[in-house]
């Protein structure tokens, strides 16, 4: 530290920070894949089996033995095997801790226990499965229609090119670009949170690709100009300028004036 | 142009101005480079040095023109090649820049000078002068012999911007009663926001309308209309169903909603942003403009933010083919309070 306070004023120290801020602007990005394995399943009396016993042992607490509900966890007859398959196979059940809004870990199931947990909770009553492929390989779908549907339905929440955004009391729009195809389908059919639901008559399941294929546009899109900066829009971008550029400005105003010793 | 330019006798003008001592100028204090030989070659090889930067970073510029080119237009390239030329005209103008002003600041005299400024008012000979013209015009035009021709011409500019008031109307017809109305009514169809031109409308049918649902609508055949961006502003929807034990009904509006299945007007009435941001399990409604909600379970009353009116409700009911239809136009005025929003009853209809 005592070198750096000594070189602070160094004629140097200027030019240094301004090749540090121009090389952050203009930095490298890390492109990212994400490749989805979704079959719409048949269970078998074994599945269920199996995942009433897992449900037990891990949901049972605070969503009832039965599956009926408690005050801690909201009833399952009916959510269905794509609800299961999306809270689990994202980690955001079983849930860590009580907060505004149930967070992305790691799963804490195999492919094979989530499936097993989703045909227990599809055998309670009737609600969406897992999505079929068909639905879900964006290169079938049309972007542009897409995105006049996640415009005027999930852009309010989700950011124009899904980036994520806040809601109220510590609740939010979370980031969709590395959310995977499957997850995307299901987050529409159930409304996980307090997302709305996006039912079959209110998106077709063709309606659904279009918004991922979307979706997958737009987060996979290279960025020309430099850092993207979180695709967060003027406010993200304004903050960088308003911190560094008028740093700069001010920086180089005051060298300009000072007076050589 | 007096003789008080080109004088600085530092700290020697201790006079009196508008009650307050002028301190003159600091004393001078020369720099190092002005008494050391050795600081001053110094000087001069670091601004050199600037200058010498600025060259490389010219170089470095056409260098990498040909180091990094484009390839195929791949994305990666053309930001390499943006940030290596980027760098190096920034090195090429910055270092001219900084040298310069090193230039000024360590090798260039900085003994303080001050130069005073002229006088405002002109020499009394050019005061004359100026005088005379005018009395000379003024006798040659005859102005104040001729009061008739003064006042026409007074009059003729005074009237002159009249046409310009008149052309004001041109600006477009009067709001009349379009911030009341818009294109819902008695039996209109809801459909859904395509978010594009659409082929065809897609009506809604109440069974759709799933509990936790929203549904972004807009009024049928709106595209049809003359201006369906206009009307679109005023008559988009939001369509949500919720448990009716959850709803906090207002009598007087009982039958505005369909077994739990409400529609409020979309366009805040803060400033008309499109509140649209719903959480279907505290049933709030989230303006993204300045976070006004609205509590859709007591009939959109404002709960937080800037705006003071709740979002007007549409009133729905379902026609014989089992759709969404509206019963009438909103009763409140959407959108953001207007100066006349009082000047109407709004039960009429």
């Amino acid at each position: 530290m005592k070198l750096l306070a000594a070189r602070r004023r160094h004629p140097m120290a200027l030019v240094v920070l301004l090749l540090v801020g121009l090389l952050m602007t203009g930095g490298a990005y890390a492109v990212f894949t994400t490749n989805s394995t979704a079959s719409a399943e048949e269970y078998t009396a074994q599945d269920v089996e199996e995942g009433e016993k897992l449900f037990v042992t891990n949901c049972a607490t605070c969503h009832g033995m039965n599956a009926e509900g408690t005050e801690n966890g909201p009833g399952l007859v009916g959510v269905g095997a794509a609800a299961v398959d999306f809270q689990v196979g994202t980690g955001r059940m079983p849930l860590q801790m009580s907060g505004p809004q149930a967070q992305v870990k790691t799963p804490q199931f195999s492919e094979e226990q989530i499936s097993q947990m989703s045909a227990y909770v599809a055998s309670l009553g009737p609600g969406p499965a897992v999505p079929e492929d068909e639905y879900l390989d964006a290169s079938q779908g049309d972007p542009a229609a897409g995105g006049g549907l996640f415009r005027t339905n999930c852009a309010m929440c989700h950011n124009v090119v899904g980036s994520g955004g806040a809601l109220t009391r510590g609740k939010y729009a979370p980031n969709l670009s590395e959310v995977s195809e499957k997850h995307l389908y299901e987050a529409m059919q159930t409304g996980p949170q307090n997302m709305p639901i996006f039912n079959d008559a209110n998106l077709t399941p063709e309606q659904k690709r279009d918004v991922i294929a979307y979706v997958r546009e737009v987060s996979e899109q290279p960025s020309a100009g430099g850092a993207k900066l979180g695709s967060l829009g003027p406010v993200a971008e304004g903050l960088f300028i308003w911190f560094f550029g008028l740093a700069a400005v001010i920086g180089i105003t005051v060298w300009l004036s000072a007076r050589s010793k | 142009m007096t003789s008080k330019q080109h004088t600085a006798e530092h700290g020697s003008q201790l006079e009196q101005v508008n009650g307050f001592t002028n301190p003159g100028i600091p004393e001078h204090k020369p720099r190092v480079t002005d008494s050391s030989p050795a600081a001053e070659r110094m000087a001069e090889r670091q601004i050199a040095g600037w200058f010498i930067l600025s060259m490389i970073g010219t170089l470095w510029f056409i260098v990498s023109y040909f180091l990094f080119p484009i390839e195929d237009g791949s994305m990666g390239s053309i930001r390499l090649q943006n940030a290596m030329l980027g760098l190096g005209a920034t090195l090429a103008l910055f270092s001219i820049g900084v040298g310069i002003v090193l230039w000024a600041k360590t090798l260039i005299t900085d003994v303080e000078v001050v130069e005073s400024r002229h006088d405002i008012a002109g020499s009394e000979e050019d005061q004359a002068i100026a005088l005379e013209i005018i009395n000379q015009a003024k006798e040659e035009s005859g102005i104040a012999r001729r009061p008739l021709l003064r006042n026409t011409l007074i009059a003729a500019v005074a009237i002159a911007p009249l046409p310009a008031l008149l052309v004001f109307r041109d600006l477009g017809p009067l709001p009349g009663d379009s911030l009341f109305k818009t294109l819902w009514g008695p039996g209109v169809r809801l459909v859904q926001d395509p978010g594009m031109v659409p082929h065809e409308d897609r009506y809604i049918r109440a069974e759709d309308v799933t509990i936790g649902s929203a549904f972004h609508v807009i009024p049928e055949k709106m595209y049809e209309s003359e201006h369906p961006l206009n009307e679109k502003a005023k008559a988009a929807v939001l369509l949500m169903r919720i448990d009716p034990q959850e709803l906090n009904t207002d009598p007087a509006k009982e039958d505005w909603g369909v077994d739990g299945i409400v529609a409020y007007s979309k366009i805040c009435t803060h400033v008309g942003c499109p509140v649209a941001l719903y959480e279907h399990q505290t049933h709030h409604l989230l303006c993204p403009c300045h976070q006004s909600t609205f509590d859709v379970t007591n009939h959109c009353a404002v709960i937080f933010g800037p705006a003071k009116r709740p979002l007007p409700q549409l009133p729905i009911a379902v026609d014989d083919e089992g759709y969404l239809v509206a019963q009438r136009d909103f009763v409140d005025p959407v959108g953001p309070t207007f100066w006349e929003i009082n000047t109407r009853e709004t039960s009429e209809q």
